[in-house]
């Protein structure tokens, strides 16, 4: 660390380098970008599309991807490519909306927990341990299989169970800099808590919780799909990625491509998720410098 | 030794009694009751039914005689199976699981590790990139995509091997469903043994190790060989605990009539005690698991304290 001696130019900010240690990550960059062209067309085909996901055409059932539907259409002739779009939407607005809901729980309780420190970290973090061995899985399947299948509740389920290895890494996190030196020079500085916490402690987790909320995204994603899988997830007109990989293992002897599409786009969705939280884990984690 | 399972027993009661209320609450908390089926019974059927099945009770005696029954290892009638205790359904269910799932965890291990040695050994090699490229792909493959796939090509298209209309007994029937549930973990492991040999084999002691003029093959056996193990045994735990309560996406595409399939179908049709039984069964094995890896981890690593 040079800069706190000689005067020289501002370094760099902290989002700048890291966009440049990102850059040198082919993968995670594909990664970003094959999401990024999954999202602007889940978003632009339903719109251009003279299909619409719901309305059955029963002169067309089970055609194989061809001219007039591209990638074919399912047991009620509805345009594949076009349901496929709808279900990228919902899969990706419930991966990211209950990743959210779980990052923000994480974060509060992890900082809440590392930062009080004493018999409330240790009540806070047993409270997560037990939380731990509850199997949440079933309690799931319970829970939207009784209280009906509403779209909120899968999605707030999902994000009230995935917030304990967030509140885990970011109270570790909090530990680790309640007692670094640059933390203290603040304190001795004479900084209010709340600007400590805004100009120091923040941005030093933002990193860890980026990385992590990318990295919980697809398990959402994934644990979305498994509820539809079941029958337990978005309701019949509406699509899904789960739903759709289930309609399509239903017609797997006849008209495999109802199954391989749908996999296949889940299987890369989930792919990019992984590769940009490898990237996003070396470009925002700083002893990644290494 | 004692105290840390002394003491790690005194959580584990808690944990359990907070799993049962949790699943009996949200079970009793819900309209709807096991009897109120389509077909109309006769008020007084259904009055001695529910008076059979202590149901007319009020909710915290019905609590009370769950948790007496739970704690003598009775998890009670089944609703749906009628004369069927949940203990005989669990009975039935858990030896199909239990194969399965260990073939499965086998392999996954055997395959796994090897791939995540090898991949470490040769790093940055066709040998290292070339696995954990399908490492990658088989951790995002859901199990719902791979077992319809696996159909698809080897019962379907192939015709090698049968698929759902499970045999028991018969080991071609056996192929499939373990091949399905190995190959995520066998991903998982494959990267995680790859990472832990990283670490290790860049370690300080095994450079030692070798400038003292050890094979290789010594060198990997007798002092790398066991720090890599060790992330494996605290994944292992809970996985274990997670294949023997049965993979319901396999249980349901193959046909096995594992405990899944049971704790599904008991859901989807409010069978009270069939349900609460299953999670506390799950929560128990969670909790044993954890408690074998925990220990294990201390038997590999002469340095780990037991410390709950």
């Amino acid at each position: 660390m040079s800069s706190a001696i000689a005067p020289e130019p501002r370094p760099a900010g902290q989002w700048r380098q890291a966009w440049h240690r990102l850059r040198r990550h082919p993968a995670a960059l594909l990664a970003l970008s094959l999401l990024g062209l999954v999202v602007l067309l889940s978003l632009v085909v339903p719109l251009i599309s003279s299909f619409d996901y719901a309305t059955p055409d029963w002169d067309a059932l089970y055609q194989p991807p061809g001219r007039s539907h591209l990638l074919g259409t399912d047991g009620l002739g509805r345009d594949l490519l076009v349901r496929l779009m709808w279900g990228c939407r919902i899969s990706l607005i419930v991966g990211v909306a209950a990743s959210l809901v779980s990052v923000l729980i994480g974060v509060l309780w992890g900082a809440t927990a590392g930062y009080a420190g004493g018999v409330t970290d240790s009540l806070m973090m047993r409270t997560v341990d037990i939380l731990y061995t509850v199997p949440f899985i079933p309690l799931v399947i319970v829970l939207t299989v009784l209280f009906g299948r509403s779209f909120l509740l899968v999605f707030v389920a999902i994000g009230a169970v995935s917030w304990l290895d967030i509140a885990r890494i970011v109270r570790a996190q909090t530990l680790s800099l309640k007692n670094r030196e640059f933390i203290e020079a603040a304190r001795a500085l004479g900084l209010s808590n709340t600007r400590m916490i805004s100009r120091h402690l923040v941005p030093n987790l933002l990193g860890v919780v980026i990385i992590y909320a990318t990295l919980t995204v697809p398990t959402v994603i994934l644990f979305e799909a498994f509820l539809s899988f079941l029958g337990l997830g978005v309701h019949a007109p509406l699509a899904s990625l789960g739903t759709l990989v289930s309609d399509g293992a239903n017609h797997l002897r006849s008209h495999p491509y109802l199954l391989t599409i749908p996999g296949l786009l889940l299987t890369l969705i989930i792919c990019c998720f992984g590769y940009l939280g490898d990237g996003l884990r070396d470009a925002l984690d700083p002893r990644a410098e290494r | 030794m004692l105290k840390f399972l002394g003491r790690r027993l005194l959580i584990a009661l808690p944990t359990l009694l907070v799993i049962a209320t949790l699943a009996f609450g949200l079970l009793h908390a819900t309209p709807g009751g096991p009897f109120d089926s389509a077909k109309q019974m006769p008020a007084e059927i259904q009055r001695s039914i529910e008076a059979k099945y202590h149901l007319d009770e009020p909710l915290w005696r019905q609590y009370l005689r769950y948790m007496n029954d739970l704690a003598h290892g009775d998890l009670g009638p089944s609703f749906q199976y009628r004369n069927t205790s949940v203990n005989e359904l669990i009975r039935a269910g858990l030896p199909v699981d239990a194969w399965v799932g260990s073939l499965a965890l086998l392999i996954a291990v055997l395959a796994g590790g090897l791939c995540g040695f090898l991949a470490a050994l040769k790093r940055d090699t066709r040998w290292d990139y070339v696995p954990m490229f399908f490492a990658a792909l088989g951790i995002a493959l859901p199990v719902f995509v791979v077992a319809p796939l696996l159909v698809l090509v080897f019962a379907v298209q192939l015709r090698w091997l049968p698929s759902g209309d499970w045999r028991a007994g018969e080991f071609r029937y056996w192929i499939l469903p373990v091949l399905a549930l190995a190959l995520p973990y066998t991903a998982y492991i494959a990267r995680m043994v790859r990472g832990a040999a990283i670490e290790v084999l860049s370690s300080p002691f095994i450079r030692t190790a070798r400038a003292k003029g050890l094979t290789t093959r010594t060198v990997i056996l007798r002092h790398a060989l066991r720090p890599v193990l060790m992330p494996l045994v605290s994944f292992l735990g809970p996985a274990f605990a997670g294949v023997l309560t049965g993979s319901i996406i396999i249980e349901s595409v193959f046909g096995l009539p594992g405990i899944g399939r049971y704790f599904l179908i008991g859901a989807i049709n409010r069978d009270y005690t069939l349900v609460v039984g299953i999670t506390v069964l799950y929560g128990v094995l969670i909790i044993v698991f954890n408690l074998l890896a925990d220990l294990s981890y201390a038997l590999l690593d002469p340095r780990v304290r037991l410390q709950p």
